[in-house]
């Protein structure tokens, strides 16, 4: 459906206004984009499409045909009915979770990283560089080697198993890649607004206050929503460093896709899967045109 | 951690004035539809005794769930209860005294004695210390069969593994999947297992699993083994599907005639409401050679620390070995009791069968206990290439062989 | 430059160090310490607790006499390359594409984009089941009357790899777009003027001049895709699970399953070792022409 009417909105105005020298060439543009986005398309669109099927449906076959009998009971127990192990109130135990999770990480990501690439690009001091080298080549180790070290790390600092135990490891894994977009960004800011407020008197934490973070909003509307993203689809470290009573939405829906009670339930599993990936998608699509914005002033200058 | 232990003092503090309830985490990865049934009679019988159990559920078996015991345990934030396969697996933290010494229930209990068979009991045992409350048995040398398949195909049954492979070409002609098996590695490795002991017999499988001589397990009879087990590879073709369940419910939906399978797969029938005999026919020891292994669950009880926890792990240990449970749980799991003295009366047609298997003695050590989980690791991995690939028997036993030596 | 005593030049800058402690103790504690913690636990014989039983080189010995690792460098490398050129040119291509003035410009981003907010769990799963042959498009070509029409990319080993490719290109290069469409943004309209005036053709003007100016962006890039690439697990776990057989195993998988399944950390450690060490190769020439060259500027 959703195709489709792309298809027909683009074909739609295209047409009869410039009628000259775009012709040809935009057809193929255009075409090219369309088949473009069916790729895009298709995966949400048979997600939408099983979640809201029956299972006899489901099993006649064709995964990409509109429902015939609209249904929105996989919803409801994708929600609140799902069983994980013993508690069978779905996905709706973990939201309130992954919220306490996802504020205080992303801020505290955000805000550190933001004034690592401050201190990065005008403040540089000696090894700065390296610091920075070794924050990109952070980027690269996966997840799971680092983590026994962090077990030990968190066990000495006494926060293992803590809120703050996670959201200090989301800082830490969130800091690289948002400290190199932050450091972009703010060597594009001209230098003489820095070096004006350096004569007037303004200290670091001035200058970081009164003129960067106005000047930078584009940058952070794209560090929040990498951070909610990551954050909110995170697993292994929802998992491996809280307890059950902090797990987060994507335990739940790890154990609802991956117990098999008997058949698989796919319209449940879709649901479900929609239903934790909502929070991220809604960011996307109302911030899309930002998102770019942001990147297009930041990310890119180097 | 600090921060933890005070907060759960004073959980305990606040439920000890409510008639000394304590809550008690536990984590388990038995998800699936029978395991979820047989932990709620786990969680209902503790929760009776006045007791509360904290579910603590984590689905994709051993590979997901155990790196999070495992860091919780040593990151100094441990549950208050946690499944592990006994054996070797949770040998290291006992040895480095993260687990709670359970001697005392234990002999309180007189488990020495009711405990059977005494297998489970010594593999919870080191130096002398019991330190896990063994809670079933699981064999997985298995063989389900879906009984409609060859009614339709006005076949007999196959009673054995070698009818099943005869009788597996006019399967394929009937347009079903002869042999279910599910993509997963410790599947093949399963059905590997399986077949050693049906195929190459009890005194071959204990002189290589047991005594670990080499000879044998490069000798004629395990060639033989791997033989069968070529054969069984052709027969799993067309079966695309990843978890043992669903490879369970090719056959319960007569989609595939069998399926190499623990006994827990039983409790997937007894889901979708089959009945044994009638609907489907297990044969242990895949029919030829009657002889299971007893590996199985077992919980361990880290240490916490606070007397007030430590008193309720130790009520939940003895509670888990009790008659009443053993059969309450095992019934809903599909698995074997830890213990001969229960009535059984309600069990079904396999577990009858199992029981017998049992009775008669016809038991040698799981897997978790002959070999290291590095090993298993291995062997799996070797499996896996050798299931899905064309790699010659001959050729899978040198690799086989090579990875036993290095154990 | 440096020979000032040392108090002045700890204290010069006192605060911008300050502000810096969480990156420079996330650097030095979290990633230099891990990855010592790491390597040095690789020589070890540690089971499932780190233990100090030093062994030499045997892990090292083993990992690179294991067909499964084998296989998994092998796979990453095809994933690898395939996964980094194909991001990069379709990237580039459709942010081109998405530059020429278009209508719906934000809708066709949107759409391009939105993947990029689900998790490789999800993208997997999807994946999974739109290339299953029994229901996805295999399925539907087959009952659109092309009976003989097969495509099961990840129930077949030879190119199972490329069905991870699909995916992962699906969920990655939206958001590679976007990074190059904020580039091209970032051309000054000045250089296209001069380029029309003398007559170069667009698609010189992009391979000679727009590309050459993006570099920052290439390297935004390059580092984003890059470190996805070496980290690949979710999805395959997701998809595959390293199936068929271990037709699409990759590195961290092995180094996940021997340190928590098979309960050898000693053996994992020695593989994860082997990953941050090849990032190393990469990384360190890059470093120096990054920063080696602008020390004193």
């Amino acid at each position: 459906m959703a195709d489709t009417t792309t298809n027909t909105a683009l074909s739609g105005p295209r047409g009869p206004k410039p009628r000259k020298r775009l012709s040809r060439g935009n057809i193929i543009l255009y075409s090219t984009l369309f088949v473009v986005c069916v790729y895009y398309i298709l995966p949400l669109w048979v997600m939408v499409m099983t979640s809201l099927k029956g299972m006899p449906e489901i099993r006649m076959g064709n995964i990409f045909a509109p429902p015939v009998d609209i249904e929105f009971q996989p919803w409801v127990k994708a929600w609140a009915e799902a069983c994980t192990g013993l508690n069978c109130d779905g996905l709706s135990r973990g939201f309130g979770n992954s919220v306490r999770i996802l504020i205080p990480s992303v801020i505290l990501s955000i805000a550190v990283a933001s004034v690592n690439g401050y201190a990065l690009i005008n403040w540089r001091f000696k090894g700065s560089d390296v610091f920075f080298t070794i924050l990109i080549f952070g980027s690269f180790i996966p997840y799971q080697v680092m983590l026994y070290p962090i077990v030990i790390l968190l066990r000495e600092a006494g926060i293992y198993g803590t809120l703050w135990g996670l959201v200090l490891v989301h800082t830490v894994f969130g800091m690289p890649i948002l400290t190199l977009l932050f450091r972009n960004y703010f060597s594009s800011i001209p230098e003489e607004l820095f070096k004006a407020a350096r004569v007037d008197g303004a200290g670091f934490w001035g200058i970081y206050f009164r003129i960067m973070l106005p000047m930078s909003l584009p940058i952070f509307v794209v560090a929040i929503i990498l951070q909610v993203t990551g954050i909110w689809n995170d697993f292994l470290f929802g998992v491996v460093f809280t307890k059950p009573d902090l797990y987060p939405m994507t335990v739940q829906l790890n154990n609802i896709v991956n117990s098999v009670q008997g058949v698989k339930e796919y319209n449940v599993n879709m649901a479900a899967t929609l239903l934790t990936g909502l929070v991220p998608l809604i960011v996307y699509f109302v911030s899309g045109k930002l998102f770019v914005r942001g990147i297009a002033a930041g990310a890119v200058k180097g | 951690m600090k921060l933890a232990t005070k907060l759960l003092s004073v959980t305990a503090i606040v439920s000890a004035t409510s008639a000394a309830a304590v809550d008690l985490e536990v984590t388990h990865w038995w998800t699936s539809g029978g395991e979820a049934a047989a932990v709620g009679k786990l969680a209902e019988a503790f929760d009776a005794s006045g007791d509360h159990w904290v579910d603590g559920a984590i689905a994709g078996s051993g590979g997901t769930a155990r790196p999070i015991m495992i860091s919780r345990i040593t990151g100094g934030d441990p549950m208050g209860a946690t499944q592990f396969n006994h054996g070797q697996q949770a040998l290291e933290l006992v040895e480095a005294g993260f687990m709670l010494d359970i001697t005392d229930v234990a002999e309180a209990n007189n488990w020495e004695e009711v405990i059977f068979p005494p297998a489970l009991l010594d593999a919870c045992t080191i130096d002398g210390r019991v330190y896990c409350a063994p809670v079933n048995i699981h064999s997985p040398e298995w063989l389900w069969l879906s009984n409609k398949v060859y009614e339709d195909l006005g076949l007999p049954v196959p009673t054995n593994w070698d009818e099943f492979v005869a009788s597996a070409d006019a399967v394929r002609a009937g347009g079903k999947i002869p042999l279910a098996l599910g993509n997963q590695p410790w599947q093949s490795s399963l059905a590997f297992g399986a077949l050693q002991i049906a195929v190459a017999g009890i005194d071959a499988w204990r002189a290589v699993n047991v005594d670990k001589d080499m000879d044998v397990a490069s000798g004629p009879v395990f060639a033989a083994v791997f033989e069968a087990a070529a054969n069984a590879r052709a027969l799993a073709v067309g079966s695309n599907v990843q978890d043992w369940n669903q490879a369970t419910n090719l056959v319960i939906t007569d989609q595939a005639a069998g399926q190499i399978m623990g006994d827990w797969a039983q409790g997937e029938f007894q889901v979708a409401q089959e009945v044994a005999g009638t609907d489907y026919t297990c044969l242990p020891g895949l029919g030829l050679n009657a002889y299971l292994s007893t590996g199985g669950d077992a919980f361990y009880f880290p240490k916490l620390d606070d007397p007030e926890q430590e008193a309720a792990q130790k009520r939940l240990a003895a509670l888990l070995v009790t008659p009443d449970v053993q059969v309450s749980f095992n019934l809903a799991k599909g698995s074997l009791p830890i213990r001969g003295d229960v009535d059984l009366s309600a069990a079904n047609d396999c577990m009858r069968k199992g029981l017998e298997v049992l009775a008669a003695g016809n038991l040698v050590p799981g897997g978790d206990m002959v070999w290291t989980p590095d090993t298993q690791t291995q062997v799996a991995d070797l499996m896996v290439e050798f299931w899905k690939s064309d790699m010659s028997a001959a050729d899978a036993q040198a690799a086989w062989v090579a990875i036993l030596q290095n154990d | 430059m440096t020979t000032a005593s040392k108090r002045p030049w700890l204290l010069r800058n006192i605060n911008a160090k300050i502000a810096a402690m969480p990156m420079i103790f996330t650097t030095l504690v979290v990633f230099v310490g891990g990855t010592a913690w790491t390597v040095i636990y690789s020589f070890t014989n540690s089971k499932l607790l780190p233990r100090w039983q030093f062994v030499g080189l045997d892990q090292y010995e083993r990992l690179w006499s294991n067909n499964r690792w084998l296989t998994s460098v092998e796979n990453l490398a095809l994933f690898g390359v395939f996964s980094l050129v194909l991001t990069i040119t379709l990237g580039f291509l459709l942010a081109v594409l998405m530059d020429q003035k278009i209508r719906f410009e934000d809708t066709f981003r949107t759409i391009m984009l939105y993947p990029f907010a689900l998790s490789f769990i999800v993208t997997g799963l999807v994946w999974q089941w739109i290339l299953n042959p029994q229901f996805g498009i295999q399925h539907i070509v087959r009952s659109l009357g092309w009976e003989t029409f097969t495509f099961d990319p990840l129930y077949n080993p030879d190119i199972v790899m490329f069905g991870l490719l699909i995916a992962g290109l699906w969920q990655g290069t939206g958001f590679v777009m976007c990074i190059m469409l904020a580039g091209l943004r970032g051309i000054d309209e000045d250089i296209w003027k001069a380029s029309r005036v003398d007559g170069i053709p667009r698609w010189k003007t992009y391979l000679f001049v727009v590309i050459p100016m993006m570099r920052p962006v290439f390297i935004t890039v390059l580092v984003i895709t890059t470190s996805g690439i070496i980290k690949l697990y979710d999805l395959v776990i997701a998809q595959t699970s390293g199936g068929p057989g271990t037709a699409s195993q990759v590195p961290a998988m092995y180094v996940y399953d021997y340190m928590f399944t098979a309960q050898n950390l000693g053996q994992g450690l020695a593989a994860s070792t082997m990953m941050l060490l090849s990032v190393l190769i990469v990384l360190i020439p890059w470093a120096y022409l990054e920063f080696g060259g602008r020390r004193n500027g």
